[in-house]
């Protein structure tokens, strides 16, 4: 189909299949950060660290446990979630009532000792972790072969958002966080303990980010510096969608990962900032962004 | 501005450039450049956060590009040195003019994200580019002599250069800061509505701070590579934009003087930390964590007298604009 660009029909599959991969990351993580900000009034800086962890707990679950990936699905979450916890208890609470700049420098100085303390005890080098059986192999599917790890992670993440998004929009929880994001004194005069659901929302924030990095530990290698520089572009994202809607944020995500894939199919050297490039045509076109209503 | 105020500053400028002039003689002067440099840094990032209230993520940017530019045109193109580091600080300007046309169209947590997403873009490109040398970078610039007389490979020459350098910056900043200009931006850091309402426009205020601000930490970057003959990927990375905001938070944002003890602190702290690896960037997050929980006007914001209530309110949120 596209042969007579020099580009065969499974090397474009592919790529869109890896732009999808990458999208639903993006998506995953800044659907984390809107919910953290939404609640917080915090750019969650220590989102990537989290998502590095989330990819950590299961590779020395896996090596030092010897509990293969299902369990790290589970295992992972509940570890970052619970560091994430205790982050919000002992240092974030603190802050509330600084300025915004505060929380991102505080998160910004945690990822820096989450990142340094992995690297000083893993190495640069990366590590990697192993596709579990069930996942390994292809599917063809005639016009291409489908990995079935890659498949499983489309599926995996798009369940994860839509999980999410029933949470929030479906739930009396979810209806209490959307209320706090609007007004959480009022919230409060209404009975609701607000402190705790700050801590277990920052909590289910930096839980989502390990899980996709036990998602993405099989694809990309488990390194200490996978967190921040997948988070900058995420920043990226974020900027371009928003962070005042969830189908927002899974939209742009999926969107923008769509759009570096194909990059790298015509044009393999803009892939690494087709992103930011989009960004700054955002920000001429629509300086709101396309789902924001600003701020 | 009162009367003490401004004795004081003297008597910090008079000290300042007293300790510039004696140090090479006590101090390996290389370690010195190094600090001036980062302290020119840190001055330009705290007249944009300090000052305009606008925290950038992204002036690795301004100084690691500014200081390929000053490589590239010295090395390949072998321009004398003041034509390489006007080069690197038109360099940073030009590049201010774009990222910051950008940056200011959103406010607060979004100004500081697309400072960062646009500083990372600069860092692919220079990975990518073959101009600046990839993982390599660009090593061996010629320092040469300054207006072709004054041998910069000497290295109290090139110490006192350095030095001139950083106080043409510093008294630049000084003048800015203490202009008519100068009030007004922070006039907009304290309340931007009402700062329009008086008939100012906030925008282009902001968006001249931050320009000046690229230049200035474009002239930094570019005095850097002459010191060190050498420019890399360091120098972009976004941990370099960490480092610089760390100075100015430690030393104390929206004061003259901090960002210059804050450059002295972190670079001291480099150069004790060098052997132990990672632990540098560990010790950096930890001091990053108690400046912002216990320690949020920094060293030289401290040690202001706590005399003068209507301006401590500002010194705690000096960033009030998100």
């Amino acid at each position: 189909m596209f042969e007579w660009l020099g580009i065969s029909a499974q090397g474009l599959y592919g790529q869109i299949l890896i732009g999808l991969i990458n999208g639903s990351f993006y998506a995953i993580l800044s659907l984390g950060l809107a919910i953290i900000f939404g609640l917080l009034n915090i750019v969650n800086f220590t989102h990537g660290a989290q998502y590095m962890m989330g990819a950590f707990v299961a590779w020395g679950a896996a090596n030092y446990l010897g509990l293969g990936y299902w369990w790290a699905l589970l295992l992972a979450p509940l570890v970052v979630g619970a560091v994430g916890i205790l982050i919000e208890t002992t240092l974030l609470r603190r802050l509330y009532q600084s300025d915004h700049v505060y929380g991102l420098l505080l998160t910004f100085g945690l990822a820096l000792v989450i990142e340094g303390g992995f690297r000083q005890a893993f190495g640069i080098s990366g590590e990697r972790y192993e596709i579990p059986e069930e996942l390994q192999g292809a599917t063809h599917l005639g016009f291409m072969v489908l990995p079935n790890y890659r498949a499983w992670v489309v599926l995996a993440s798009a369940t994860l958002c839509l999980v999410t998004w029933v949470l929030i929009e479906r739930t009396r929880l979810g209806a209490y966080l959307r209320a706090g994001t609007e007004n959480p004194n009022l919230l409060r005069a209404f009975g609701v303990n607000v402190p705790l659901l700050v801590t277990l929302t920052y909590g289910f924030g930096a839980a989502l980010a390990g899980l996709t990095g036990v998602l993405a530990a099989p694809i990309f290698q488990v390194n200490p510096t996978m967190g921040t520089n997948l988070l900058i572009v995420v920043f990226a994202v974020v900027v371009v969608g928003g962070l005042g809607s969830i189908i927002g944020s899974i939209i742009t995500g999926i969107g923008l990962g769509l759009v570096e894939g194909l990059t790298k199919v015509f044009y393999p050297e803009g892939s690494a900032v087709v992103i930011f490039v989009a960004m700054a045509v955002v920000l001429l076109l629509r300086p709101n962004g396309l789902f924001g209503k600003g701020k | 501005m009162n009367v003490m105020t401004w004795s004081r500053q003297r008597t910090g400028f008079v000290l300042l450039v007293a300790l510039g002039l004696l140090a090479p003689f006590v101090i390996y002067p290389i370690f010195l450049m190094k600090a001036l440099c980062f302290a020119l840094f840190a001055c330009a990032l705290n007249l944009l956060l300090g000052y305009a209230g606008l925290l950038s993520f992204g002036h690795a940017a301004f100084f690691g590009g500014a200081a390929y530019v000053t490589g590239y045109v010295m090395t390949v193109l072998s321009w004398p040195v003041e034509a390489g580091l006007l080069a690197g600080t038109v360099f940073g300007l030009l590049l201010g003019v774009v990222f910051g046309g950008l940056a200011i169209r959103r406010q607060g947590l979004y100004f500081t994200m697309v400072t960062l997403a646009l500083a990372q873009m600069v860092f692919f490109l220079c990975l990518q580019i073959k101009a600046t040398g990839g993982e390599d970078g660009l090593q061996g610039i010629p320092r040469g002599a300054l207006f072709g007389v004054l041998d910069l490979n000497q290295s109290l020459n090139l110490y006192y250069v350095v030095f001139a350098i950083f106080l043409a910056g510093f008294v630049f900043i000084y003048r800015v800061v203490h202009s008519p200009f100068g009030n007004v931006l922070k006039a907009i850091r304290e309340n931007e509505p009402r700062a329009i309402s008086l008939g100012y426009n906030a925008e282009r205020h902001k968006l001249v701070a931050f320009i000046l601000s690229a230049g200035l930490a474009g002239l930094a970057g570019s005095t850097k590579a002459i010191v060190f003959q050498l420019a890399s990927l360091t120098d972009v990375h976004w941990s370099m934009s960490g480092e610089v905001v760390l100075m100015t938070l430690v030393g104390g944002m929206g004061t003259l003087f901090g960002p210059v003890v804050g450059a002295v602190f972190v670079v001291s702290l480099d150069h004790l930390l060098a052997p132990f690896g990672s632990w540098f960037t560990v010790v950096m997050g930890v001091i990053f964590v108690a400046c912002v929980l216990l320690f949020k006007k920094g060293i030289v914001g401290s040690l202001r007298w706590p005399s003068k209530p209507a301006r401590t309110s500002s010194a705690d949120t000096p960033a009030a604009t998100a």
